[in-house]
């Protein structure tokens, strides 16, 4: 009980010290995260949307695969893009390893499947709903895309939460590719193994609380966006 | 602006037959519609109505047969509207959803408001413009539907049982928004299993039962002197199955 306590002191602590090391762990996190996120949902709204709306054979083998990279293991993935980007991978000339770039392409590799299975499936509910009547009105093809990704966006912005809680969260995929280096590649979650592993479990248990803390106030501030609750209601 | 238009009727439709999963559920069906009379597919549930009625306007591909429009299949489909069952709302404003109706219709951005607004005082919707369309009742989303299918100036209107799930006072304001769209010039095609309705409304009948086209005949004489045995039964109010 006494860590717990003294967990949310050093939280404290950490939060109004702004010591320099800390705040570029957390702003490493959040541009490593955010950009991750901000990739996977260029590629993984038109790839849900079209998956949902094209007919193609091996189009129930697409949606499997998707569905299951949805659950991949981040270490699964870590070594994987360590594979590939290491010295001797197909990569490797690139010198990419152990930075933040590479964790970046890591962490968009494990959201990009969540946002494209969630988008197909609330794009693919909608059409259900839509689908005579934007059929009806003759919309071409770009019509129909926007209209779709356009009044699911309240349902999308889940799939981002989703994606961007994965990505914050995750500390296998970082860890391998980018090694927890101090100053370079050391984001909140690898920290807190680390503490954990040093046996400073307040300090981890901050970090914790910290990361907690930030992941509660990127939620909120989707949520102002969105609008009241009533709002949502309405329109989603 | 419609009438300067060449009109994309009369409508041919020629052996018409639509299968699904190799049950045939349309046999064969002919019949040309002609512009100015309102046209009723009256019939039982189940019957096939609504079937011919997406067939006609291109919702679904048929089996075997043919649904010719004069000036071809591509000028009618800009043409034509269809009001469903269900009105499909958009996640968007009441006035959003006849604004993206003329967006898909091709019409400039700068003309879409005034006819948007044009469209909601038909409707007498005006007052709910902004108010998102998912929240209105369900004669308020079906007038919607109607107004959103004028603005766009079918020639003509497909209209998928309008009232089935209305209470009186919404199935009168949404009928006499159709006598307005037919006194304005729109072709009415409706599909409904309401004898009253029906005969409020009809000014020719197709009857139809068990996927096949019984009767096709002006109103009144299908009303009085109906020709087969099972319009008979329709007619007097017996349960057709």
């Amino acid at each position: 009980m006494e860590t717990f306590v003294t967990a949310f002191s050093e939280a404290g602590a950490l939060l109004v010290s702004f010591d320099a090391d800390f705040l570029s762990i957390v702003g490493l996190s959040l541009r490593v995260s955010l950009t991750a996120v901000a990739i996977a949902c260029l590629i993984g709204f038109p790839l849900g949307t079209l998956i949902s709306l094209a007919r193609f054979p091996g189009r129930g083998g697409a949606v499997l695969l998707l569905n299951t990279f949805m659950g991949m293991p981040p270490v699964v993935v870590g070594l994987i893009v360590f594979l590939l980007l290491s010295r001797a991978g197909p990569f490797g000339v690139l010198g990419l390893l152990f930075t933040p770039t590479a964790m970046i392409i890591a962490q968009t590799i494990l959201v990009t499947p969540i946002v494209a299975a969630l988008t197909r499936q609330t794009v693919e509910d909608l059409w259900a709903e839509y689908g005579e009547h934007l059929r009806s009105l003759d919309a071409g093809p770009l019509t129909t895309l926007s209209t779709l990704i356009v009044d699911a966006r309240f349902s999308l912005t889940t799939a981002v939460l989703a994606g961007f809680g994965r990505a914050i969260a995750e500390v296998g995929a970082v860890m391998i590719i980018g090694g927890n280096i101090e100053h370079v590649t050391r984001v909140m979650t690898t920290a807190i193994a680390l503490e954990t592993s040093k046996g400073n479990l307040s300090t981890a248990l901050g970090l914790g609380i910290v990361l907690l803390a930030l992941a509660l106030a990127v939620n909120a501030a989707v949520q102002l966006i969105n609008g009241s609750a009533a709002r949502r209601a309405a329109l989603a | 602006m419609m009438k300067m238009q060449s009109s994309i009727l009369p409508l041919d439709v020629r052996r018409l037959v639509f299968e699904a999963d190799s049950t045939r559920l349309l046999h064969d069906v002919g019949f040309s519609l002609q512009a100015g009379k309102r046209t009723v597919l009256l019939g039982p549930n189940g019957a096939g109505k609504i079937l011919l009625l997406r067939l006609c306007h291109g919702l679904l591909t048929p089996t075997a047969g043919e649904v010719s429009w004069s000036g071809g299949h591509e000028r009618a489909r800009k043409h034509q509207a269809m009001v469903f069952q269900q009105p499909v709302m958009l996640r968007r404003s009441v006035a959003g959803n006849i604004t993206h109706a003329l967006a898909a219709h091709g019409v400039p951005r700068a003309d879409r408001p005034d006819r948007a607004e044009a469209a909601l005082a038909l409707a007498g919707l005006s007052h709910l413009a902004r108010r998102p369309a998912r929240v209105l009742s369900g004669g308020e989303q079906q007038r919607l539907a109607l107004a959103r299918a004028w603005a766009t100036e079918p020639q003509v209107l497909f209209l998928d049982e309008p009232t089935a799930s209305l209470d009186p006072g919404a199935t009168r304001a949404v009928e006499t928004l159709i006598e307005g769209f037919h006194a304005a010039g729109t072709k009415i095609v409706m599909a409904t299993h309401d004898l009253a309705q029906a005969r409020r409304l009809a000014d020719e009948i197709l009857f139809v039962h068990k996927g096949r086209l019984l009767e096709s005949a002006d109103a009144e004489s299908f009303f009085d002197r109906p020709q087969t045995e099972e319009a008979l039964a329709f007619v007097a109010g017996e349960l057709l199955w």
